[in-house]
C-alpha cells in the first residue's frame, strides 16, 4: 500500500464521518418536520426557515448538558456502550457503494460485513442498558439483545436469496444485476421482510421495544445525559441510515433507475424514500408488545424467509438469469 | 435429565433468582397523573402489583367543610377535572334535593348537553392516552382537535376551558349565546362525526392494537361488581347498568339515545364502549340543542343558601362511572360533612387483580382503559 492509496483512502473516512454527521442532522430536521406534518403541526419553526437550524440548537444543548454519570454505573462500559453502538455503524458504511465502484472499500464480500457490523450493534445496546445500573434501562437491554438475534435472523436468510440470485456478496455486482428490474419485482416476499426486520434491527417504532418511552421511560438510555446520548442517537441514526441503505442496495436498484441511465442521485433519492417511509410508520403505528413481537419473528417471519430462499432456489435454476 | 447432570444441579442448587422491585410511577412519562405502581417482575411478567395513591391529596372534602355551599363548586371542579360538568351537576343535584330547589326546564336541558359534551371531550382524552400508552404519538394529538373545539364552545359561555364554575343552585350561571349554538351543532354533526371516523380509521383497525387489546385483562361481571367498578368498564363486561337510564334525571328520559354495552368483557371491549359512547353523546348534545325550550335558566336562590338539617346521597353517571356525593347538612351555610365517592378509585382498586400475570407493556394497556383521574381519586 503506497502513500497515495493511504491519503485517499483516509480523506474517504473523514468524509464518511462527515456524511454521517450531515445525515444525522438532516434526519434529526426532517423526522421533526414529518412527523409534525403527520401530526398536523408545523414541527419547529422558530429556529432559522422552518426550523431548520433545530439540529444545530439541539447539539448545541447536548453539549453544554452536564455529562452525568451515575454513582452505581458501571464506568468503563457506561463509557464503552454509545462507541459500541456507534462505530460498527460507521464501520458498515464504509463498504456501501455511492455509485458503481464508488465505495471506501468495495470488497468482495461487502454483504457479509455489513451484516457482521450490524451483529455488533446488540452488544453496544445491551451494554448501554446494562451499565446504567437502571431497573428501566436493564428490562429495555435485555429486550434490545433478544429483539435483534431474533431478527437477524429472517433477515439474513433472505439476504441469503439475494446472494443466490446476484451470484456475488461484492455490493456492487449485486446492484448491477438489477439494472433492468429490480430485485423488489423479482422477490417481492423478501423485499417484505427484510424491510420489516430492517425496521425492527434499526429499532425503530413500532419495534422500539428497547426505548419504548410509554413503558420504560427512555429505555435503554434512561441514564445518559448530554452528549453520550447524543452519541446513542447518532448510533440510532447511523443505524436507521446502514438499513435503508441496505434496502435500497439489495431490492431498490442502488443508482439504476431504469430506463434512465444510473446515477448516484437516484440512489440518495431512495435512501431518503425509504427513511421517510420509516418515519411514516412511526407516526401511524403503535407498538407492538414484546412477545407478539418475539413471536412474529420465530413463528412467521423465518419459516416465511425460508420458503422465500427456497422459491428463489428453485425460480434461480429453473429460469437462465433470474 | 438435564437436572440430574452434576454441574448443573449444583448451579441450580447454588442459583438463587429474586423479582424485582420496580417502582412505576409517581414520575413515570406515561402516568396518568402522580400515580404510583409497585410491580413486583419476574423477567417482564408481573407477579403482583401494589397500587399507591395520595400524591395529590388536597384535602377537598375537609376543605369542603369550611366553606358555603356556593363556594364548594370550585372545589368541586378540581375532583375530576377531565369531566367537571358532571361533577358540578351531581354536585348541585345533591344540594338541590337537599334544599327542595327547583330547576327550570331550559336549564335541565343545558346541564344535560354540557354532561354528554364533557363526556365526548373526557373520552377524548382518554382515547389519545390509549394511544400514548400503547406508544403512538399521533392519536393524542388527533384527539386533541375536537376537544380543543369544543372547549372553545365552552369558553365562550363560561370564560373558562377548565375549570368552568357554571352550574348554580336551582340553574346554570348564564344562558347560552344564540350563534355559538348553531356553530356547535353544525361542527357536532359533521365534523365532530368526521372525527370519530378518522379514529377508528386510524386506531381501531389498527391490527397492532387488536393483537394488544384483544382478550386483554379480562373481567366478569360478578368480578366488577365484587370490585365496585362502574361505568364504561361495567358496561363492556355486558352489565346494563347506566345511572341514565335506570335513576333518570336531565332530560335523559326524553332523548332518543341507547347506552353503550358490550360482552367481552376485555380490554378491548371497554375501548369499544367509550368509542361508541363518544358518538352516543354527541348524537344526545345535539338533540339537546334541537329541542332546547325556551325560558329561564336560573330560579332564585338564597345568596347565603341554608339547606336544612338531614343528609343526602346522589348517584350520577359520570364519565368514568358511578360518582357520588353525600353531603349532611346541620343547617348552617356550611356543610357538616362533605363526601364524595369516586368512580376512578373503585375501578383503580380492580388494576391489581388485572395486571397479576400479565407483562409489563401490557400494563399500560390495562391501565389506559381504567381511565383515571387521579385529582379524584386522592381528592
Amino acid at each position: 500500500m503506497n502513500a497515495r492509496i493511504f491519503l485517499t483512502q483516509l480523506l474517504g473516512a473523514l468524509g464518511l464521518i462527515v456524511i454521517l454527521g450531515f445525515n444525522v442532522i438532516i434526519m434529526d430536521w426532517w423526522e421533526r418536520k414529518l412527523v409534525g406534518h403527520i401530526h398536523r403541526r408545523p414541527g419547529p419553526m422558530h429556529t432559522g426557515w422552518h426550523g431548520i437550524l433545530q439540529p444545530f440548537a439541539d447539539m448545541l444543548k447536548m453539549l453544554s448538558k452536564e455529562d452525568i454519570v451515575p454513582d452505581r454505573a458501571d464506568r468503563l462500559f457506561f463509557w464503552l456502550g454509545p462507541a459500541v453502538a456507534v462505530v460498527p455503524a460507521f464501520m458498515a458504511l464504509a463498504v456501501l457503494p455511492l455509485a458503481p465502484g464508488f465505495a471506501l472499500a468495495d470488497i468482495g464480500n461487502g454483504l457479509f460485513f455489513v451484516f457482521a457490523m450490524q451483529t455488533i450493534m446488540p452488544f453496544g445496546y445491551t451494554l448501554i442498558g446494562w451499565s446504567g445500573h437502571n431497573k428501566w434501562s436493564l428490562v429495555g437491554a435485555l429486550r434490545s439483545a433478544a429483539q435483534l438475534i431474533s431478527y437477524e435472523i429472517p433477515m439474513l436468510i433472505v439476504a441469503l436469496g439475494i446472494l443466490l440470485a446476484a451470484g456475488s456478496a461484492r455490493l456492487t455486482d449485486i446492484v448491477n444485476a438489477q439494472s433492468t428490474v429490480w430485485y423488489a419485482v423479482k422477490q417481492p416476499i423478501g423485499l417484505l421482510i427484510f424491510f420489516i426486520t430492517a425496521v425492527a434491527e434499526m429499532n425503530r417504532s413500532p419495534f422500539d421495544m428497547p426505548e419504548a418511552e410509554s413503558e420504560l421511560v427512555a429505555g435503554i438510555h434512561t441514564e445518559y445525559a448530554g452528549m453520550k446520548f447524543g452519541l446513542v442517537m447518532m448510533a440510532e441514526y447511523t443505524a436507521m441510515l446502514v438499513g435503508s441503505w441496505m434496502i435500497v442496495l439489495l431490492f431498490l436498484g442502488g443508482w439504476h433507475l431504469w430506463p434512465l441511465p444510473p446515477s448516484p442521485v437516484w440512489l440518495v433519492l431512495k435512501l431518503y424514500l425509504v427513511q421517510s417511509g420509516i418515519i411514516w410508520l412511526r407516526g401511524t403505528y403503535l407498538r407492538l408488545r414484546v412477545d407478539t413481537m418475539m413471536e412474529m419473528s420465530w413463528k412467521y417471519l423465518i419459516p416465511a424467509s425460508l420458503a422465500n430462499l427456497m422459491l428463489v432456489g428453485v425460480l434461480a435454476t429453473t429460469f437462465k438469469g433470474f | 435429565m438435564i437436572e440430574d447432570h452434576p454441574r448443573v444441579g449444583r448451579l441450580q442448587k447454588d442459583a438463587v433468582t429474586e423479582s424485582i422491585v420496580l417502582n412505576m410511577g409517581p414520575q413515570h412519562p406515561s402516568m396518568h397523573g402522580v400515580f404510583h405502581m409497585q410491580l413486583e417482575l419476574s423477567g417482564e411478567t408481573i407477579l403482583a402489583a401494589r397500587p399507591v395513591i395520595g400524591y395529590l391529596h388536597r384535602g377537598i372534602e375537609k376543605l369542603a367543610e369550611h366553606r358555603t355551599y356556593a363556594q364548594c363548586m370550585v372545589l368541586v371542579d378540581r375532583l375530576d377535572y377531565i369531566s367537571q360538568y358532571c361533577n358540578e351537576w351531581a354536585y348541585c343535584r345533591a344540594i338541590e334535593r337537599l334544599a327542595r330547589i327547583e330547576v327550570p326546564e331550559r336549564a335541565e336541558w343545558l346541564r344535560t348537553m354540557y354532561a354528554e359534551l364533557v363526556r365526548v371531550t373526557s373520552h377524548l382524552m382518554w382515547f389519545g392516552s390509549v394511544g400514548l400508552d400503547l406508544g403512538g404519538w399521533t392519536p393524542v394529538i388527533y384527539a386533541f382537535i375536537p376537544r380543543e373545539r369544543i372547549f372553545d364552545f365552552f369558553e365562550a359561555t363560561t370564560g373558562s376551558r377548565l375549570m368552568p364554575n357554571y352550574l348554580r343552585f336551582g340553574g346554570v350561571k348564564e344562558d347560552v349565546d344564540p350563534a355559538e349554538m348553531e356553530a356547535l351543532h353544525a361542527y357536532l354533526a359533521k365534523d365532530l362525526i368526521d372525527a370519530l371516523d378518522e379514529f377508528d380509521g386510524l386506531v381501531t383497525g389498527n391490527e397492532i392494537f387488536l393483537s394488544r387489546q384483544r382478550g386483554l385483562a379480562p373481567m366478569t361481571v360478578d368480578q366488577a361488581h365484587a370490585w365496585g367498578v362502574t361505568g364504561p368498564m361495567l358496561r363492556a363486561c355486558g352489565s346494563t347498568r347506566d345511572l341514565r337510564i335506570d335513576t333518570p334525571y336531565g332530560v335523559y328520559d326524553r332523548l332518543d339515545w341507547e347506552s353503550c354495552t358490550d360482552t367481552r368483557g376485555d380490554a378491548l371491549a371497554r375501548y369499544s364502549v367509550r368509542m361508541r359512547e363518544m358518538r352516543e353523546s354527541a348524537k344526545m348534545a345535539l338533540q339537546c340543542i334541537e329541542r332546547m325550550p325556551a325560558g329561564e335558566v336560573r330560579t332564585k336562590v338564597a345568596r347565603v343558601l341554608r339547606p336544612p338539617e338531614g343528609e343526602v346521597y346522589v348517584r350520577h353517571e359520570s364519565t368514568r362511572g358511578e360518582l357520588g356525593f353525600h353531603i349532611v347538612s346541620d343547617g348552617s351555610p356550611k356543610p357538616y360533612r362533605f363526601r364524595v365517592r369516586s368512580p376512578a378509585f373503585m375501578n383503580v382498586s380492580s388494576l391489581p387483580h388485572l395486571c397479576a400475570g400479565a407483562k409489563i407493556s401490557e400494563f399500560f394497556a390495562i391501565f389506559g382503559g381504567i381511565d383515571n383521574v387521579m385529582a379524584e381519586i386522592d381528592r
